[in-house]
């Protein structure tokens, strides 16, 4: 029975198992893990269409979404996949939570690892939260964001998503525009992106652009129609509006003036070009609204879509 | 007590200009009687048995100018007895401790109590600096003459760097008028705004925010320029890049003043941060190969004068954080020789150069008879084993406090024996 298996992963290429316990960022992954979690997703794309959504993959599983910061989109997918797989699905609600009493991260951890989670998902506010809580939790971890670091689910269903159209990545041209600097999405879309083969362009102004990013493998830009020149993917960053009281930017119409996604902007990449955005979007200040909606070039709803099935892949490949 | 004898000793004393073969006398009131290669078995009363050290080093008492004690407010990190015990593991008999306590060190009724408290619970020399402002706010200086005169070695903020200019300068006035010595942290705020770590690839890759070199540069320029115009005795912390190397040896033609680096930026890069070891939070940060490389050297060209520990003991709960909310600082008083020994054995520095920065460096910039062997002076010192091999270990740690940079370490040279007022206060 192992002996086929093993035989399997060898004709079919695949890895048998992830490589790693937690998926704390896409930085720790191979290329047989980001490849493993895609099909996965792929398969449930289908399931995710289809009028039963439930299967009991995860069944008698619980897992915890545990989100010090406010999330819609990325909770919500975590809560439904976890769902569709069968799992009992606990979100702890911190503005309720002992954390409001003063309670440490590792405290906080150790309590709900007492009652016997397979899985947690965490989103919180500091680089380095879900590492730490990896550390003392005996179940596998889910980052679901952290701080400005990565943002891993995000990236592959980035991924996923561009797959599905151009039905690869390796050879792509892939601008990414925005805050850099403040972005998680950002820096897990640079590893994976890289790590598939694309051609990554890096668009901000130097304020908003991270130190010696240039050394992670991109080409930067501060000029918009350069960075997009040919480029097969556009992806928008959200602009974080609490920079502009900071000195980060001058103002919310100089920004779109330079920065935004504007139809003649777009004119400079590829004619197929598609437009990504992880949400949530500042229409008018970093793209255009009639672009967002534009459903021939905008695939940002599929993102969304697509995101289900990418964390139901996580969540079944991590918990079991 | 009884004279004690010891022969065959690597002794170095960079003060007296000692680097021989030989022995050392302690005579009965706890003085140096004798010192150097004419104490040898030939030359002793026959009656005496001498101990024979076998080519194990003697080395002047470290005297180590950044110490934190959490005594008062915070003894549950290290009090006088805590930072003693692991400083005489260290070969340490002298510490200038920082006034960052609770309350902070800067008016005369707190030195008398801290005075006590060092006189009755240390077993090592305690040099306590007064804050440069009150409450180390930065903004009203503290009496420098009226403290002074209570025995404050130096001031400084400690933690803090003055950041307003006219502050500065008028601060420069007074030490000069009273010729006191005083320490900065120079790290300008602004730049340094919510950094945790050295600005650049690993910052951005961890996705903390940085602490760029400039924020240190740009207050030494400023400091280096006021001094121009004021000659008083003005002291750079700790210094941790390259490009500051670079700014004190122009100024060094110029103006006259000293500096000093944390044993930790001499020996550990940002790489070495990992996977958010936050008890490598330090203050300044750890930087690239390069600024490390640079110091090395800076200490070599005698353009930096002294090594310190920046001995800062955080308990568990302090650390055991998100890198962001983890305290900053490491306790590494009881490593700082054997740290300092790696440059040695790894080729980068002379032992002379080494044992100057840690004995007779600080102590003349302090204006104190200490870090040396000189004769008829208090038997300060420590006998040192530099091949033996040990791993650092945290709960093998003597200090109250656990947060060691360098935790696994494999290290080369460890303090076997140290004596103060030649009494043998610790022995391994």
């Amino acid at each position: 029975m192992v002996i086929e298996l093993v035989l399997m992963a060898i004709k079919t290429n695949k890895a048998i198992k992830i490589s790693q316990k937690h998926l704390l960022g896409i930085q720790d992954l191979s290329i047989n893990d980001v490849n493993m979690i895609l099909d996965e997703a792929h398969d449930f794309i289908k399931v995710n269409q289809s009028k039963n959504k439930k299967i009991d993959a995860l069944r008698g599983k619980t897992q915890i979404n545990l989100f010090f910061e406010p999330s819609t989109r990325t909770q919500s997918s975590f809560e439904l996949a976890g769902k569709r797989l069968g799992a009992d699905v606990m979100s702890m609600n911190i503005s309720n939570s002992a954390i409001k009493k003063g309670e440490t991260l590792i405290d906080t951890a150790m309590t709900l690892n007492a009652m016997h989670p397979d899985i947690i998902v965490i989103r919180h506010q500091d680089s380095g939260a879900c590492n730490l809580l990896s550390q003392k939790v005996n179940c596998a971890v889910l980052n679901a964001g952290d701080g400005r670091r990565e943002h891993p689910t995000q990236a592959l269903l980035d991924a996923l998503t561009i797959i599905n159209r151009k039905k690869k990545i390796e050879g792509l041209r892939i601008a990414i525009c925005g805050d850099i600097l403040h972005s998680r999405v950002a820096r897990s879309n640079i590893y994976l992106l890289n790590m598939l083969g694309a051609e990554v362009n890096i668009i901000a102004p130097t304020n908003l652009m991270p130190k010696e990013i240039e050394k992670f493998g991109v080409n930067t830009f501060t000029d918009m129609k350069k960075g997009l020149k040919d480029c097969d993917i556009v992806m928008m960053l959200r602009l974080q509006n609490e920079r502009m009281t900071s000195s980060y930017l001058s103002s919310n119409r100089e920004y779109y003036e330079y920065y935004g996604l504007t139809p003649d902007k777009l004119e400079h990449a590829k004619a197929d070009a598609l437009i990504m955005h992880p949400g949530p979007m500042n229409r008018g200040i970093e793209i255009d609204t009639n672009l967002a909606d534009d459903i021939n070039k905008s695939v940002i709803k599929e993102q969304v879509e697509l995101g289900v099935a990418v964390r139901m892949a996580c969540l079944k490949i991590f918990c079991t | 007590m009884k004279k004690q004898y010891f022969i065959n000793a690597n002794i170095i004393d960079p003060h007296n200009s000692i680097n021989e073969t030989g022995g050392l006398i302690i005579s009965e009131e706890g003085k140096i009687e004798a010192v150097g290669k004419k104490v040898n078995t030939n030359n002793l009363p026959s009656r005496e048995k001498p101990i024979d050290l076998k080519g194990k080093y003697i080395f002047p008492g470290l005297v180590d100018m950044r110490v934190f004690v959490g005594e008062p407010g915070y003894e549950y990190k290290e009090n006088f007895k805590t930072l003693s015990n692991a400083a005489l593991a260290g070969g340490v008999t002298s510490v200038v401790t920082m006034p960052n306590t609770n309350p902070i060190i800067d008016n005369v009724s707190i030195v008398d109590f801290l005075k006590r408290r060092g006189r009755d619970k240390s077993r090592i020399n305690i040099f306590p600096c007064a804050s440069l402002t009150k409450n180390i706010e930065g903004n009203n200086m503290t009496e420098f003459g009226l403290l002074q005169g209570k025995g404050i070695i130096a001031f400084t903020d400690g933690i803090k760097t003055i950041q307003n200019p006219r502050l500065m300068s008028r601060i420069m006035n007074s030490a000069k008028d009273i010729g006191c010595l005083i320490m900065q942290h120079a790290e300008d705020y602004e730049l340094a705004k919510n950094g945790m770590i050295n600005s650049g690839i690993i910052a951005s890759k961890l996705g903390l925010s940085g602490i760029p070199e400039i924020a240190e540069r740009i207050l030494i320029e400023r400091d280096l320029t006021l001094l121009e115009k004021v000659k008083c005795r003005y002291h750079i912390s700790q210094l941790s890049s390259q490009k500051s190397i670079e700014v004190i040896k122009h100024r060094k033609e110029i103006v006259k003043f000293t500096s000093g680096v944390s044993i930790n930026n001499l020996s550990l890069n940002e790489n070495d941060i990992g996977d958010f070891r936050t008890f490598l939070k330090l203050s300044p940060p750890l930087r690239r190969e390069e600024d490390r490389i640079a110091l090395v050297e800076g200490l070599k060209d005698g353009l930096i004068d002294v090594i310190v520990s920046d001995h800062k003991p955080e308990d568990e709960e302090s650390k055991r954080l998100t890198f962001s909310q983890a305290a900053t600082g490491a306790s590494g008083i009881e490593t700082l020789l054997s740290l300092s020994l790696e440059l040695y054995h790894n080729g980068s520095l002379k032992l002379e150069t080494l044992i100057k920065a840690l004995t007779s460096n600080p102590a003349k910039i302090l204006r104190i008879d200490k870090g040396n062997l000189s004769i008829g002076n208090d038997a300060d010192f420590c006998i040192v084993d530099i091949g033996k091999p040990w791993i650092v270990k945290k709960e093998k740690l003597i200090s109250k406090s656990k947060n060691t940079s360098i935790e696994d370490k494999k290290l080369q040279g460890k303090v076997t024996n140290t004596f103060v007022k030649g009494k043998e206060l610790f022995k391994l």
